[in-house]
């Protein structure tokens, strides 16, 4: 046992203070940071320069009245359009909007003019459209002689009220939200980070057999105490990463948001686009707050708990396939790559099956494959949001614990046999018979 | 006393007998030579007393006990194929190499500091492995063999890439550490070093014993009576007459082999009678070298 540790803390300490590793860690979510807060730049700004538009609208149909955006200034003016065009070859204007008159009250079709050598910007050209859309809505409304409180009467807001019926537990149509979108996020995270810590295990074991240190190893511990002791330092590194991240990022974004004065509900905003604000502000500040609410009301003293157990149960049993793998492949790389996707198909599957699983979490697939080891280290966690049900959960804790034992065993069997060899790598079939090696 | 006490080991792989009923015992304190040439079961034959792999059948005794997983601490073993973290800085690599073999952190840093300032190497502390050259990381790699002092170490072709210079120094501390009292396991193929260093040597080919014995029993049993006699002046006609096998003739000597019931007295006795001018009389022994080469041969046919 105390070897594994001081194997454990090299595997650890090594990488911790390694430069690329400790930028990477600091980096990320500054970078992520600076990528959404270059987004937001980008899409809030449009154009930045103020524009002074002339708006020639002869029969009146927007009642002088067009507002847009700040850096967009408009001027009702009756001056014939040659006269104005005089203005903008003068470059006193950008531009000159003229609004034809509605010929068919009922017409379902509209064409304003922009007369101007330069185009309108894309967002320019959507508030516009919007802006006399809603002047047309209206003048439609008061010609058909139609109320707006009676129109607002027309539109009904659809949506499904869940109500359980055994379990006594209140649950909305946004629980599914939340839980598809916790339940994706982890699925996706619990695949990246296995595959990636795994192969930094594969890696560290090839590094040992290439410069050949592994005899020296080995000659003062035993095989399988050297690759668990890898494989829980690497698997600590991970955490800590992960840890560090999950710490930094509100951290930086409250700062950033301090310090650039980016509001994070500019963010929101955004995918709303043309709606006129009050509603935005009206439903997604509802929304948000029934968000929280749902967030909180989550099951997370056995969400957070399990999900760890899967991810370690998972990084178990697929970091020590990665190290029996490593130690089976010769001085090159690329030679890893056929030995690897046998392990890489299940965790793939279980990706995909997860990503299923966020759509419909009780679907045969989604609660037979979150039973079966390996594939339930994802899949499993994906549903847990969705509540499923004890006795499941019971059965895909137990069987990936056993499972992932089993294939611990079986990758230091592996293990033990690889290091000590060299040359070409190995086929299959040796692997298998170096598993019933004695000794 | 014996450090280490092989009784009928056997190793088989699925295509191969890789030791075959091997038997010898390394005596405290001496330096011992396991010779054999490549592939005749050295390596298999010293993963073996390392823990590495396990024997099929056979019994190993370290220090008159059946060898357990304790002992790796008792053993300091430098392979062939050295091999050091490249990355890491030579001071972090001892460190853990030592407590590898059950130094306590202080205790390690202790005789690591003791034992760089030996080699006059302790500013590379901090150095990379990496950026060493290869005759100095082999002198790391010679420190995390021998730091925890064991009673026992192996060491599998330790000239092999050291200069004059370098290889000397190694062979210097080998016979401290032996003076000390460790016993050294020295595997090679190299016969000239064995004759100059090894005391005791055992002689393996695919996996079988040829050879095992002190090394001067060994080439007494392997002599052939050849005698070499250096002279000045001319060799008298009646040389020819005595009743020795004249093998070789130069300007200035002459090799006779004697016969079985001849000692080297009978001839030194003769060539003084017939007045030769003697400068020097030795007898021709012969090299491990030759010996190994004969029987290797010979058993390989």
């Amino acid at each position: 046992m105390n070897k594994i540790w001081l194997v454990t803390q090299r595997e650890y300490l090594t990488r911790v203070k390694n430069k690329t590793f400790i930028l990477t860690t600091l980096l990320t979510p500054l970078g992520i940071l600076v990528f959404m807060a270059a987004v937001v730049l980008v899409m809030s700004t449009g154009s930045d320069k103020a524009k002074v538009i002339n708006v020639y609208d002869p029969t009146n149909l927007l009642e002088n009245e067009l507002k847009t955006r700040d850096n967009l200034t408009f001027n009702f003016s009756n001056e014939s359009l040659e006269a104005q065009k005089e203005l903008y070859k003068e470059k006193k204007i950008n531009g000159i909007l003229e609004i034809p008159a509605l010929t068919d009250s009922l017409a379902s079709k509209y064409v304003y003019k922009y007369h101007s050598d330069d185009q309108l910007a894309m967002d320019e050209n959507f508030a516009i459209e919007s802006a006399i859309g809603k002047k047309i809505r209206n003048y439609k409304l008061k010609k058909l002689n139609i109320d707006s409180n009676t129109l607002k009467n027309l539109d009904t807001d659809v949506s499904a009220e869940p109500i359980t019926i055994l379990a006594d537990k209140k649950i909305s149509s946004i629980t599914t939200i939340v839980s598809s979108v916790l339940g994706g996020v982890v699925g996706y995270a619990m695949f990246f980070i296995i595959l990636f810590y795994g192969m930094q295990v594969m890696r560290s074991v090839m590094e040992e057999k290439i410069n050949r240190i592994v005899e020296v190893l080995i000659s003062s511990l035993k095989p399988f105490e050297l690759m668990m002791g890898k494989v829980i330092g690497v698997g600590l590194v991970g955490l800590t990463q992960i840890g560090i991240w999950l710490i930094l990022m509100p951290l930086i974004y409250i700062i950033g948001a301090a310090l650039f004065g980016i509001n994070p509900d500019s963010m929101g905003a955004m995918n709303t686009g043309n709606l006129p604000m009050e509603d935005i502000a009206m439903t997604s500040q509802g929304k948000i707050g029934q968000i929280f609410l749902e967030v909180k009301a989550m099951n997370w003293w056995l969400i957070l708990p399990l999900t760890l157990f899967y991810f370690l149960a998972g990084y178990f049993a697929y970091s020590a396939l990665f190290a029996a793998i490593g130690s089976a492949v010769g001085e090159d790389i690329n030679e890893a790559n056929s030995l690897t996707l046998p392990v890489m198909m299940p965790l793939m599957f279980s990706m995909y099956i997860g990503i299923s699983a966020v759509n419909a979490p009780d679907s045969s697939l989604a609660v037979w494959s979150s039973m079966i080891p390996l594939l339930s280290s994802i899949v499993m966690p994906v549903r847990l949001p969705f509540d499923p049900p004890w006795w499941q959960i019971a059965i895909s804790v137990v069987s990936l614990v056993i499972f992932s034992i089993f294939l611990v065993w079986l990758a230091a069997r592996i293990y033990r046999v690889g290091i000590l060899m060299y040359g070409k790598k190995a086929s299959f079939k040796e692997l298998s018979k170096w598993i019933f090696y004695k000794g | 006393m014996n450090v280490l006490s092989l009784q009928n080991v056997v190793k088989a792989y699925s295509n191969h007998i890789a030791v075959n009923d091997v038997s010898f015992d390394v005596k405290a304190g001496s330096i011992f030579g396991l010779l054999g040439p490549n592939g005749a079961g050295k390596t298999s034959l010293i993963r073996i007393i390392t823990t590495i792999t396990a024997a099929d059948s056979g019994k190993i005794y370290l220090n008159g006990h059946p060898l357990n997983h304790l002992h790796p601490n008792e053993i300091g073993y430098m392979p062939e194929e050295r091999g050091l973290y490249k990355k890491m800085k030579v001071g972090e690599q001892l460190l853990y190499l030592a407590q590898l073999k059950g130094l306590s952190n202080k205790d390690a840093k202790i005789k690591l500091r003791n034992w760089l300032e030996k080699f006059e190497i302790l500013s590379w502390w901090d150095k990379k492995i990496g950026d060493l050259s290869k005759g100095m990381s082999q002198k790391v790699q010679f420190i995390a063999t021998v730091v925890h002092d064991p009673s026992l170490i192996i060491l599998d072709e330790p000239f092999s890439g050291l200069d004059p210079i370098n290889a000397n120094l190694i062979k210097d501390e080998i016979y401290q550490l032996k003076e000390k009292g460790a016993s050294i396991l020295f595997s090679t193929h190299r016969m000239e070093q064995v004759e100059e260093i090894c005391e005791d040597i055992v002689l393996i080919n695919k996996g079988k014993i040829l050879l095992y014995g002190g090394v001067d029993k060994i080439k007494n049993d392997f002599k052939e009576h050849l005698f070499s006699v250096k002279y000045n002046g001319r060799l008298p006609e009646t040389i020819s007459d005595h009743n020795y096998l004249i093998v070789n003739k130069t300007a200035n000597e002459i090799v006779f082999k004697a016969g079985v019931d001849q000692t080297s007295n009978d001839l030194l006795r003769n060539l003084i009678n017939s007045h030769v001018n003697i400068v020097s009389f030795n007898e021709i022994m012969p090299s491990l070298n030759e010996i190994f080469i004969k029987i290797v041969e010979s058993n390989n046919e």
